[in-house]
């Protein structure tokens, strides 16, 4: 029975990672989901190719299209940085979402104190007032988890519904448009609290150039210093950060710190850019979509922004096709999903080597 | 205490436990799930793909007992996808799950299209006669619907199995050391896949109850974030059935107790009732987690881990 | 720069249009091109719903003459201006756009493009190719008010609302003051749920408002679920937004029905003959725009013949929903008698009238 030949794939460890497949899995993934969506549409009665040039290609024909991509990328990039810190070193904020509408708020606050003013320094104090907004978002769960070891993924998840009560409590009362009779959102900030737009003809807006410096930023503290260094140790085996003398609490604190700050300046470049004002909703939930940029990015600064764009592309296609074919919001989540999944499924080839018939010490026994 | 009073406080208790099934289904559900080690954060996507199953059987047959078996293999089948992907391509169980969520969403919106504006006949609650008549505990004993008690069972069996099973204790042993378990000769992945599956099956059923028995009908996004309470209530739980349910009652009681503190008018605003079930799972959570040692006894070690049997 | 990049990714794209095959496709007769822009998804059997009922009505009604295309579940943040752009920028004719936090997004796009005309539903913002639209509900609350007054034994009007914004206080305050109208002793119960549409908790809401006496039930949410609610435990309840007859056929009153198919049919035709103007509509029995449900046969003989005596007032303008006197909640008189309230002081109520329990946020 040992000697049954077998045509069953399975996987061998390749032992390090295929610096090959690194890049070529994404672009397998990008294949197999032409391939798998061009059939889906094809059986709902689309045509298939022009779905998909309509999908993943029309978006990209002008320039406020690609414009638009970078806006729909902004937040996710920002808020995933942020959260690939933790994730690096097990601390999962599954808030991010809570975070930016706290920066939105406080950004948003200081734009509608000064409403009256003019000034360069308006701006600047409300990018800062955001990021400490989601900084202070993300310290409960941060202080909670450090002081009495409540789950952080339970406390920063419930309170995305508190802080998104807080805002629509703000702007169904003391925040309201005095001019506005009373519906529920705050005045137009003021053109000295507006984002500046780098396009135009575009909403290409400065929010773009954060999530540039965060890339960066992030790649930077990873990759080059001591704390990225002590998050990653505490990530793989908790016990030999501990031996090496780093502390969990700290690890815990910062990484809340520092992805609430993103998530924070990504709610304030929101309502400072491409909306200009608040709203009871300031995101259709980029801080849970930026959980998936983070792991599709692989948790690296760089991944993340491909990956923050990829999924940006995804949402304009999904327009797109509804526009131009009517294909309806509920194949495009199927296709979103697909497209998630044979991403996420190629990347066991960078660690992984698919091998046919049995491993070969079995064979020998 | 008048008759009035009681019969008030049993309905304000029927209440709570009607609201609270949905969550304690998908909570113990992924309970089992992570118990193997595996996280699926697809509890919600999972959830709708059972509610539009268990609706779409319903209409279609007429029959209840369908529906409920249907929303058991639609969630079991997100379920296995899942499974497949992180247990055998080893993907990240996070990212999976939460593309699990946005596949559901899309998918039973779907399948749904047709089912829109249609109705089905509710599920009756139990009724024995003159003891269902007895004030507070006629009603709240016996007369809630089948599914109240079902998961009661479920909690219930649950709690026997990983206190009281040789099989629990396996699945525990996989989710707390793969590698251990592998090299003793349990198979582990097939072990994770039938919680996985479990699990699904369960989300499938919480879904069901949403669409054919709490508000027999189907609109798109009728979970409305239940799922999200689930997880959380898991880990509120710290991976014990009955604290699962209790979590769950003590969401869906407050939920249900700021309704009525609004309907007798009090002065504050309904979003700040609205956030109370919220802020008080975070205090409870608090309260019982000052000891930390208990949390890690239960918290399954390898918990969201990839695991492949060659290392 | 900006245009030189557009044209060179314009003509790549068609290179690869071309091999693609069937993207560039050529239309022989020009037909109308209308976009509809939905807050929530068509599935959700309430607002968008019956908007996009409307948007088949138009289809059903021009045929070849007009293309219509949606974006449904579209958030009221930064996406909302890049979906309206879209349209804008594909040539569309005309483009509704069809929640109140899509105003100012379609405000912007209107500016950019003054080829394409807009309309919004429920704002107040408008523009030379912007034109907003809404419909009187409160006209429809003012007849379901009169009913529940009659049929009421516990003297409780249960309302479920949504958020706490002008247009469902406008619907509030019409319930009451109908209903205290023919008896003053209603009390009206107002529980915030903080969703447009989530079936569970507006069940919730309706469970406890009845435990607190209500034994009329109405809603301001989008799902049928306060209807089966008041089925299963023998009260009346009102249908909203669709007719929900069939959620409780024995318990549902009557409905008050959204139907947008009419004006947005006469909206197309007056861009064919060239006569679109960008005009303000607030229609509401008399327009067509807001209708009611077939009156439950249970409703007593005198009942019914009141309730549509309100209805055929209201068309006929002899009777106003919001005339004087009207008190608020503290007793102060805010409309004499023999005035009544604006449409603008309607578009910005912010204040209940005596007779509603709770206090609104300020």
């Amino acid at each position: 029975m040992a000697h049954k030949p077998s045509f069953m794939p399975r996987l061998e460890p390749r032992g390090h990672a295929s610096p090959s497949m690194v890049y070529l899995t994404p672009l397998l993934a990008l294949v197999v989901t032409l391939l798998a969506g061009g059939l889906l549409f094809q059986v709902l009665g689309f045509n298939a190719p022009e779905a998909l040039y309509t999908f993943f290609i029309s978006p990209l024909t002008t320039a406020y299209g690609l414009g638009e991509l970078v806006v729909k990328a902004t937040p996710l990039a920002l808020c995933a940085i942020g959260l690939a810190l933790g994730f690096r070193g097990n601390v999962w904020n599954i808030g991010a979402e809570g975070q930016l509408t706290f920066g939105a708020i406080f950004g948003g606050g200081v734009a509608l104190a000064c409403y009256d003013m003019e000034g360069w320094w308006i701006l600047p104090l409300m990018v800062v007032a955001g990021m400490v907004g989601g900084m202070l978002w993300g310290a409960i769960p941060a202080f909670l988890k450090t002081r009495f070891h409540a789950s952080e993924i339970l406390v920063s998840l419930m309170l995305t519904y508190v802080a998104t009560l807080i805002l629509s409590l703000l702007v169904h009362g003391p925040w309201r448009d005095p001019e506005g009779f009373n519906f529920p959102e705050s005045r137009i900030f003021s053109d000295s609290a507006l984002l500046p737009v780098l396009l135009a003809e575009t909403r290409l807006h400065f929010g773009a150039l954060f999530a540039l410096a965060a890339v960066v930023g992030g790649w930077f503290i990873i990759a080059r210093t001591f704390v990225g260094f002590q998050i990653k140790v505490m990530g793989l085996t908790p016990a030999a950060g501990g031996y090496a003398g780093f502390s969990q609490r700290k690890v815990v604190w910062l990484s809340f710190l520092v992805s609430g700050a993103l998530a924070g300046l990504a709610g304030v470049s929101e309502v400072a850019g491409p909306i200009g004002q608040l709203q009871p909703t300031v995101s259709p939930g980029y801080g849970f979509t930026a959980i998936i940029v983070a792991f599709l990015g692989r948790l690296h600064p760089v991944g993340i922004l491909l990956a923050a764009l990829l999924m940006a592309l995804s949402y304009l296609g999904g327009e797109a096709v509804q526009i131009g074919m009517g294909l309806p919001l509920a194949v495009t989540g199927v296709f979103q999903g697909m497209l998630l999944f044979f991403l996420l499924a190629s990347d066991v080839l960078i660690r992984y080597r698919v091998r046919f018939g049995r491993p070969q010490q079995e064979a020998k026994a | 205490m008048s008759i009035e009073l009681l019969d008030a406080t049993a309905l304000l208790l029927v209440a709570m436990m009607r609201a609270a099934v949905p969550l304690a289904l998908a909570a113990l559900g992924e309970l089992v799930t992570e118990k193997s080690g595996v996280l699926n954060l697809g509890v919600e996507g999972m959830m709708l793909t059972g509610a539009v199953a268990a609706f779409a059987a319903t209409v279609s047959t007429g029959s209840m007992t369908f529906g409920l078996l249907a929303a058991m293999l639609a969630g079991m089948a997100m379920a296995l996808l899942f499974g497949f992907l992180t247990l055998y391509l080893l993907t990240n169980q996070v990212a999976t799950g939460l593309a699990l969520t946005i596949f559901g969403i899309g998918l039973s919106a779907f399948v749904g299209q047709g089912f829109v504006g249609q109705t089905v006949e509710p599920m009756a609650a139990v009724s024995l006669g003159a003891l269902s008549q007895i004030p507070l505990i006629g009603k709240l004993v016996f007369g809630q619907d089948p599914m109240v008690y079902l998961t009661l069972a479920l909690t219930g069996v649950i709690w026997w199995f990983f206190a009281r099973a040789r099989a629990g204790l396996v699945v525990r042993a996989v989710g707390e050391s793969p590698h251990a378990a592998h090299a003793i000769g349990y198979p582990v992945r097939l072990i994770r896949l039938g919680a996985v599956l479990f699990g699904g099956a369960c989300c499938g059923l919480a879904g069901a109850y949403l669409s054919l028995v709490y508000t027999p009908m189907w609109v798109e996004g009728m979970t409305a974030g239940r799922g999200w309470i689930a997880l959380a209530l898991v880990v509120f739980a710290t991976w014990r059935p009955w604290r699962a349910l209790l979590g769950a009652w003590l969401f869906g009681g407050i939920t249900i107790i700021q309704l009525h503190v609004q309907g007798m008018g009090v002065d504050l605003p309904s979003q700040v009732l609205s956030m109370l079930p919220y802020l008080a799972t975070i205090v409870v959570l608090v309260l019982i987690s000052r000891d930390s040692t208990r949390i890690r006894l239960n918290a399954p070690a390898s918990i969201g881990k990839v695991f492949h049997p060659e290392g | 720069m900006g245009m030189f990049k557009g044209t060179r990714l314009a003509a790549v794209a068609a290179v690869l249009a071309g091999l693609l095959g069937g993207a560039a496709t050529a239309q022989a007769a020009d037909p109308l091109k209308v976009g509809f822009v939905y807050v929530g998804p068509v599935g959700d059997l309430g607002w968008s719903y019956q908007h996009d009922v409307g948007r088949k009505a138009l289809e059903a009604h021009f045929g070849d003459k007009i293309k219509t295309a949606y974006v449904e579940d579209v958030a009221e943040g930064a996406d909302a201006e890049r979906v309206i752009a879209q349209f804008g920028q594909q040539g569309y004719d005309l483009v509704f756009t069809t929640s109140f936090g899509f105003m100012n997004p379609t405000l912007k796009v209107a500016k950019k493009f003054p080829k394409t005309k807009f309309e919004h539903a429920t704002g107040y913002k408008t523009a030379d190719n912007l034109g907003i639209y809404d419909a009187r509900f409160h006209e429809g609350r003012a007849v379901i008010g009169t009913i529940a007054g009659h049929m009421t034994k516990t003297n409780v009007i249960g309302y479920i609302g949504s958020f706490p914004i002008p247009e469902v206080v406008r619907g509030i305050n019409a319930v009451t003051l109908a209903a205290r109208k023919v008896n003053p002793n209603v009390q009206v119960k107002v529980i915030w749920v903080n969703s447009w549409y989530d079936p569970g908790k507006e069940r919730e809401a309706a469970e406890t408002l009845i435990a607190q006496g209500a034994d009329i039930i109405t809603q301001h949410t989008d799902s049928p679920a306060a209807v089966q609610v008041a089925e299963e435990k023998g009260v009346w309840a009102f249908g909203q937004a669709s007719d929900m007859a069939k959620f409780g056929p024995k318990r549902l009153l009557t409905s008050i029905i959204d139907d947008w198919s009419g004006y947005y049919i006469s909206r197309v035709q007056a861009v064919m003959d060239g006569k679109w103007k960008a005009e303000t509509t607030w229609g509401g029995f008399k327009a067509g725009m807001v209708k009611l449900g077939a009156l439950n046969p249970a409703i007593p003989a005198d009942v019914q013949k009141a309730a549509m005596d309100v209805k055929t007032g209201i068309e006929g303008g002899t009777l106003d929903p919001f005339a004087g006197p009207i008190k608020d909640q503290d007793g102060k008189e805010r409309v004499k008698a023999g005035a009544a309230l604006t449409d603008k002081d309607l578009l910005s109520m912010d204040w209940y009238v005596e007779g509603v329990q709770g206090k609104l946020p300020k």
